[in-house]
């Protein structure tokens, strides 16, 4: 199991153990508080060509925890990518500042790219900057998946055998197919609930025919409300849809309020990669059963985990 | 084996051959009825003063009908059979010297295809800066390939040629 200077593009290349082991480090830097010696000298780059609250801050928010100090654009007004610099420039250039790189962009596969850049420039003598993917369009957050995966095993104590319900944007929405990839190394049941125009693609689905998975698709919250383990909604994205007319007619199709979560069993979490618009009504936030908010704070234990890994000072 | 006169499914009518043989070159079997015109434009076959012969819904034994080309004093690369395979997974390629059949070769869809077509995701980054696309093969039959950098799988008929 190595993770020094390695990539994070896709949850795909990570195999259950060392996910198990990320997460184990993640356990102990929560339980045990942060080693701000850990990263001392280091610099992480957070590179965000598109909008992000919780993946840009909670990254900021663990390096510093460790020591390091963080550099970033957050949109990339003011950077030459507005004068038509190419990722690959930018990267070259920007590798020379930092010892990782944290990225999102709008184009899906432009971090296995940018990771591909890095890996030739260490060909030319250059120490290996490792790309972490932070969102590439519609493709992958695998530290996303990650924090999801942590925050379902440590509210239910365990990943095999539940039963989880993915519900909205399935079609366009990266953290499910992401997670969906990580769901496939454990022995779990999957419920995609989604209109049919939003369905999970069927590149998700193939590949988890060819690994075995049982999942079922739903229309309607109704049908897998009271015998899942843990409800993961999504927002509707405007911003990835081709035409207006077509995300009018599925918005707001799904909105879990305190009446509908009354029918779930009290041990089920409701999780959601946030933002939310509407999907979840104010009133459920003070249910027991809601768990987004903290789902959120745990991005920085398992990002600062990964980190510390991938910098080589924990193992 | 001599080439036109040969083969397993000569391209012939009762009264002989309707495809004349050539000297020196490559003959490109078994594509399918009708794709001949676009292989010949893959391989820029269709050159100023080149010589090329092309058959189209010729008799096959094998396959009902089929499309056919030669083109004389020409062979083809490693890419090129890649090109092939991927519009006609079943074509036969013969490379013929001295009106002699001298190799004969079955194309077929490499594991690997290096900077040969495009990702049919248009969000794909390989689409949407100058970086040479690499996909790989998930099944031959039916063709289906995934994209290196975005991880999207993607059947046969929506592969488009680089080009």
């Amino acid at each position: 199991m190595e993770f020094v200077n390695r990539d994070v593009v896709s949850i795909k290349d990570f195999a259950r153990p060392e996910l198990e082991h990320i997460f184990e480090k993640a356990e102990d830097m929560e339980k045990k508080g942060y080693d701000k010696s850990l990263l001392k000298g280091k610099k992480v780059g957070l590179l965000f060509y598109e909008p992000s609250t919780r993946t840009r801050m909670s990254f900021d928010s663990a390096a510093q925890a460790l020591g390091a100090g963080t550099i970033w654009f957050a949109g990339v007004e003011g950077t030459s990518v507005m004068k038509g610099e190419t990722l690959k420039d930018t990267i070259e250039t920007v590798a020379n500042y930092m010892d990782v790189i944290v990225m999102r962009h709008p184009f899906d596969g432009s971090a296995r790219w940018a990771a591909d850049v890095t890996t030739k420039r260490a060909t030319r003598g250059f120490n290996k900057v490792p790309i972490v993917n932070g969102g590439d369009g519609k493709n992958e957050h695998p530290t996303q998946t990650m924090l999801d995966l942590y925050s379902v095993q440590k509210t239910q104590r365990r990943v095999d055998g539940l039963e989880l319900a993915l519900v909205g944007d399935l079609k366009y929405g990266r953290t499910t197919h992401s997670l969906s990839y990580a769901l496939s190394m454990f022995d779990t049941k999957i419920r995609y609930v989604a209109p049919d125009a939003l369905q999970i693609p069927e590149h998700v689905t193939s590949f988890l025919k060819r690994k075995g998975i049982a999942f079922t698709k739903h229309s309607r919250i109704e049908e897998v409300i009271e015998t899942v383990d843990i409800i993961y909604m999504t927002r509707i994205q405007k911003e990835r849809f081709p035409d207006e007319n077509e995300y009018n007619k599925v918005k707001g199709v799904y909105r879990m309020d305190k009446k509908l979560l009354s029918r779930a069993k009290p041990t089920m979490r409701l999780m959601h990669p946030l933002p939310r618009v509407d999907e979840i009504t104010l009133d459920v936030d003070d249910d027991q059963r809601s768990y987004y908010f903290q789902q959120a704070g745990n991005g920085v234990p398992v990002r600062a985990a990964l980190l510390a890994l991938i910098m080589g000072a924990v193992r | 084996m001599r080439e036109g006169a040969n083969m397993s499914e000569p391209a012939k009518t009762k009264k002989g051959l309707i495809v004349s043989p050539i000297e020196n070159g490559t003959v490109i079997d078994h594509l399918p009825p009708g794709k001949a015109i676009k292989i010949a434009e893959i391989l820029s076959l269709l050159q100023p003063g080149s010589v090329v012969i092309m058959g189209q819904n010729l008799k096959s034994t094998k396959y009902g009908k089929k499309d056919l080309i030669k083109v004389e004093d020409r062979y083809l690369t490693g890419e090129e059979y890649n090109k092939i395979a991927l519009v006609a997974p079943n074509a036969t390629v013969n490379i013929i010297r001295n009106f002699e059949i001298q190799e004969k070769r079955k194309v077929s869809v490499p594991d690997v295809l290096e900077d040969v077509a495009l990702c049919a995701n248009a969000n794909c980054i390989s689409n949407k800066e100058r970086i040479p696309s690499r996909l790989y093969t998930v099944s031959r039959d039916p063709l289906v390939m995934v994209c290196h950098y975005c991880n999207f799988e993607f059947k046969g008929e929506e592969l488009r040629l680089k080009g």
